[in-house]
């Protein structure tokens, strides 16, 4: 079974938060909140400044300390693709998941349930991309199977510099960027 | 002396009116706003349509589920869009369920301008603007009514005014934002830069960008293309004051002190001339007056640039040879809100003329040759002569005005010279946020019988308004067909997908409703849009019911560049590139661009620049609750340094006060070193004041307020506005 990951080529992306907007829209995301945000870094002195513009989610970590900390087992990874979810019913809104993310990828909603990005878990199932990979106008958000060598995502890991977000809180994070 | 016509007005607008007689008039009775989706269809709807949220006019699919709108994505098969909408255009669904929206037509009750309002009907609020415009045209002829019109929207409401006799038309697009731009390609080329842009990104090799933040800015064809160029590592050199996101793109970052552009372009010219770089053959062919232009800029040496912009002498040397190693697929990219220092126009041509030492008109990779789907237009009955020639410039005192300036139509109003404007109708353009120098936009106001607002949301114009018309949203209505000019023919549709949600009707609707409250309903021989779209499609050999369907129908794709097929014409006085502009010359304006220093900020003082936000339209989304979750309100970029040196914190609220006292709302402030110290930077759009907005009231400053300076482009008309300086207040 697939280990779904998603690259994102911050030399492409120019932030225009398209990625956030469609993921709200696909998902219903209640007003003032969001699953995917963007992050702008941004080093030196001028004019000498480096740019990099992160579009930024859960990042469906191989090691997942909000599904290791959740008393009822909602907050779990699934058989499909190793996405990470939460069964709302199941959760009790006790924010344990929302400490336990380095990612600060979880919120709770305003129903009571943890939220967070799934992958849009509904849509790729039926073949098709996470909206905010689709909706990208800069095409800079690939999609695809972390541990087929020949997918896309793997090819670009594999040929382009890349780094992942706090590598060192060790949970293994599935987003990378390429720089 | 003046070659320029003003028919690029009718290009850029994409609306023609025939002047076939009409057939006899048929009963005036309209059908309500569309009724669908009454039967709540379960699972989900896929309705075709096209975008308001800018004016790009992207084709996009809007999904129902179980009959709520739900999401709108982009058209794939649109050339526009290629199937991925921009962030506003994704946000569209929070136009439709804006709570701050017009619900009703609503008639002053106190003064302009209190924003106290009475409820009334259609039939109410039509009777009482109608029997104003009556007395206007008996005392004062009906050439004292004028339109600000913004879209493609305003057409049917441009129809029913140009019927009554209105000559006095207008849209802040010119002599605020593109005008110049189209201006100074004109007088080179002979032809405009159009909307969308003719500029072929996705083949450049290199790309100049002067002061032009695409990706920032979302004009969503233009911001696919530059990420395809840096995708393909194309050389992007991006010239601004400010640390934009193209400019982290960028191969070459130039920080350009403000106001100094037209100096770097000449000692670019200087370079490519005198290290022989340009094309040649090209130039020899195509260009008129190489010679004297050669000659005029010769004094302006890279050396020379630099102590008027800041940029390092090789920088200038090292950027020109770039581009010239590039040609002729180097293009210098036109710009778009182009109206900052009241040399405009000379800059613009000074950007033109770069790119035609370069080549690049007419070839691959820099400016196309567009076409559009011809449709013929509806046969309406002819309007009737004017008899007042316009208001907006007198004595051609601007010679080389190609379109009418919204700023010498507000003037007109105040002075009453050389006639009177009596009537404002003011069709989805926020003027007080638009035009420079609120006070006088006022003045202008307090003359007029008569000031009617069309628009979708309460903007600030709205509250000067003595009637206010709800217009549905762009989801809800027809509107006139879309052929834009592009790299290929296609036409859109734009159709209802929800009904209203209250008492707002389409433009279509108003128009003709209105037309017949004049009298005027011989101009509407349609019952309903639908058959007016299905004329004019059928006219053109398809059909309503498969644009309905398909929302996009593509035509040919003709030839775009000079090496397929395009013959060279330049239609110029002398039918060649004008290097050196005979025209200008003979109307007192210099042949060749020249520099002149901008004024410098008072001590303590800042340079007022803005721009765009990706997120944002104008001040016309600020209260789509969705994009306002994106983007709340704006900051105040400064200077580390200066933020340091005047104790500002990243994040606190302070106020700015311009050269003339003017006090802004608060703003939060962004320390930053994206930014050079001589000048601050705001995203335009934010600051609103009216009070019916209630999601975006008091949220972000407002830039336009700041203006009360501007410098008119004797060319043209334009009106720059990066001429204000502003202060900090920290009491806030």
């Amino acid at each position: 079974m697939a280990r779904f990951g998603m690259v994102i080529d911050t030399k492409k992306c120019v932030g225009c938060m398209d990625c956030v907007v469609a993921c709200k829209t696909e998902n219903n995301v209640p007003e003032g909140y969001n699953r995917d945000w963007i992050v702008t870094v941004s080093n030196g002195k001028f004019p000498d400044i480096h740019l990099e513009i992160q579009s930024q989610r859960c990042n469906h970590c191989d090691n997942t300390p909000c599904v290791s900390c959740c008393p009822t087992g909602a907050s779990h990874v699934e058989e499909f693709g190793k996405i990470v979810l939460v069964t709302h019913n199941m959760c009790i809104g006790c924010k344990a998941c929302v400490a336990a993310c380095p990612y600060d990828a979880r919120f709770v909603n305003p129903e009571g349930y943890a939220d967070k990005c799934t992958f849009c878990m509904h849509r790729v199932e039926k073949g098709e991309l996470p909206a905010c990979v689709s909706v990208c106008p800069t095409h800079c958000m690939y999609f695809g199977d972390l541990d087929d060598p020949n997918s896309e995502v793997s090819k670009l890991i594999a040929s382009r510099k890349n780094h992942t977000l706090i590598p060192e809180a060790g949970t293994s994070p599935r987003i990378y960027y390429l720089t | 002396m003046n070659s320029i016509s003003r028919r690029k007005f009718l290009k850029i607008t994409g609306f023609s009116v025939g002047a076939v007689a009409a057939a006899s008039a048929l009963s005036p009775i309209v059908k309500g706003s569309e009724k669908i989706n009454k039967e709540k269809v379960k699972g989900i709807q896929k309705i075709p349509t096209y975008c308001d949220i800018c004016f790009w006019k992207c084709g996009a699919i809007a999904y129902l589920k179980d009959g709520a709108l739900w999401k709108i994505e982009g058209n794939p098969n649109d050339p526009l869009s290629k199937g991925r909408l921009c962030p506003r255009g994704t946000g569209g669904i929070g136009a439709y369920s804006d709570p701050d929206r017009l619900r009703s037509p609503l008639i002053r009750t106190k003064e302009r301008g209190e924003e106290k309002w009475k409820e009334v009907t259609w039939d109410e609020a039509l009777d009482y603007i109608a029997s104003k415009m009556k007395k206007i045209k008996s005392e004062y002829g009906p050439e004292s009514v004028a339109f600000f019109s913004h879209g493609i929207g305003g057409n049917f409401l441009k129809h029913t005014l140009k019927a009554y006799g209105v000559n006095n038309i207008s849209a802040p697009s010119y002599a605020q934002c593109r005008g110049p731009r189209d201006v100074g390609f004109e007088l080179t080329f002979g032809d405009g830069i159009g909307s969308p842009e003719r500029t072929d990104i996705e083949n450049a090799k290199c790309l100049v960008l002067i002061g032009s933040h695409l990706g920032e800015n979302m004009h969503n064809s233009q911001a696919q293309e530059f990420a395809n160029a840096v995708e393909r590592d194309s050389t992007v050199i991006v010239v601004d004051p400010r640390f934009s996101v193209a400019a982290s793109k960028a191969k070459y970052y130039l920080p350009i002190k403000p106001g100094t552009d037209i100096a770097l372009l000449l000692a670019w010219m200087n370079v490519i001339v005198n290290e022989k770089l340009y094309d040649v053959e090209y130039v020899n062919k195509f260009g008129f007056g190489f010679e004297q232009f050669a000659a005029e800029i010769s004094p302006y040496t890279p050396e020379w640039a630099y102590t008027e912009t800041g940029i390092d002498v090789e920088l200038i040397r090292t950027t020109a040879r770039v581009m010239a190693i590039n040609k002729p697929a180097t293009l210098i990219h036109p710009g778009r809100h182009v109206t900052w220092y009241g040399d405009d126009a000379q800059r613009s041509r000074a950007i033109a003329l770069l790119n035609a030492l370069l080549g690049s008109w007419g070839r691959k990779g820099g400016f196309f040759f567009p076409s559009s789907y011809s449709i013929p237009p509806y046969p309406y009955p002819e309007y009737p002569k004017p008899g007042k020639d316009k208001v907006d410039n007198p004595d051609n005192k601007y010679p080389f005005a190609i379109e009418e300036i919204t700023t010498g139509i507000r003037e007109a109003t105040i002075t009453g010279k050389p006639y009177p404007i009596k009537g404002w109708f003011i069709y989805a353009t926020n003027l007080i946020h638009a035009l420079p120098n609120e006070e006088e936009t006022i003045k202008a106001i307090q003359n007029l019988d008569l000031m009617v607002v069309v628009d979708v949301i309460p903007s600030e114009i709205a509250g000067w308004a003595d009637v206010v018309l709800p217009e549905s949203v762009y989801l809800e209505r027809y509107d006139d067909l879309h052929a834009s000019s592009f790299k290929e023919t296609f036409v859109g549709i734009r159709q209802p997908v929800v009904e209203s949600p209250a008492d707002q009707k389409p433009n279509w609707w108003i128009a003709k409703k209105l037309a017949d409250k004049l009298g005027l309903g011989n101009y509407f021989p349609w019952q309903h849009i639908e058959e007016y779209l299905d004329y004019r499609l059928n006219a053109a050999g398809l059909s309503l019911d498969q644009l309905k369907k398909e929302g996009i129908i593509r035509g040919e794709k003709p030839p775009i560049y000079f090496e397929d097929g395009i013959t060279p014409e330049f239609p110029t006085p002398s039918g060649k590139i004008e290097f050196y502009s005979l025209q200008l010359a003979q109307a007192g304006f210099d042949p060749v661009p020249k520099f002149t220093r901008p004024d410098e900020p008072p001590a303590g003082y800042f340079r007022l620049l803005f721009g765009r936000s990706p997120v944002h339209s104008f001040s016309r989304t600020q209260s789509n609750r969705i994009l306002m979750d994106m983007m709340e309100e704006n900051e105040v970029w400064v200077n580390n340094d200066i933020a340091n040196r005047y104790g500002l914190a990243n994040g606190q609220y302070i106020k700015l006060k311009n050269q003339d006292g003017i006090i802004s709302n608060k703003v939060k402030v962004k320390v930053t070193e994206r930014i050079r110290t001589d000048c601050v930077y705001m995203v335009h759009g934010f600051g609103h004041n009216s009070k019916m907005l209630k999601g975006a009231y008091g949220k972000g400053a407002s830039d336009a307020q700041l203006i009360t300076k501007y410098k008119i482009d004797p060319i043209m008309g334009g009106t720059g506005m990066n001429v204000n300086f502003v202060t900090f207040e920290t009491e806030v």
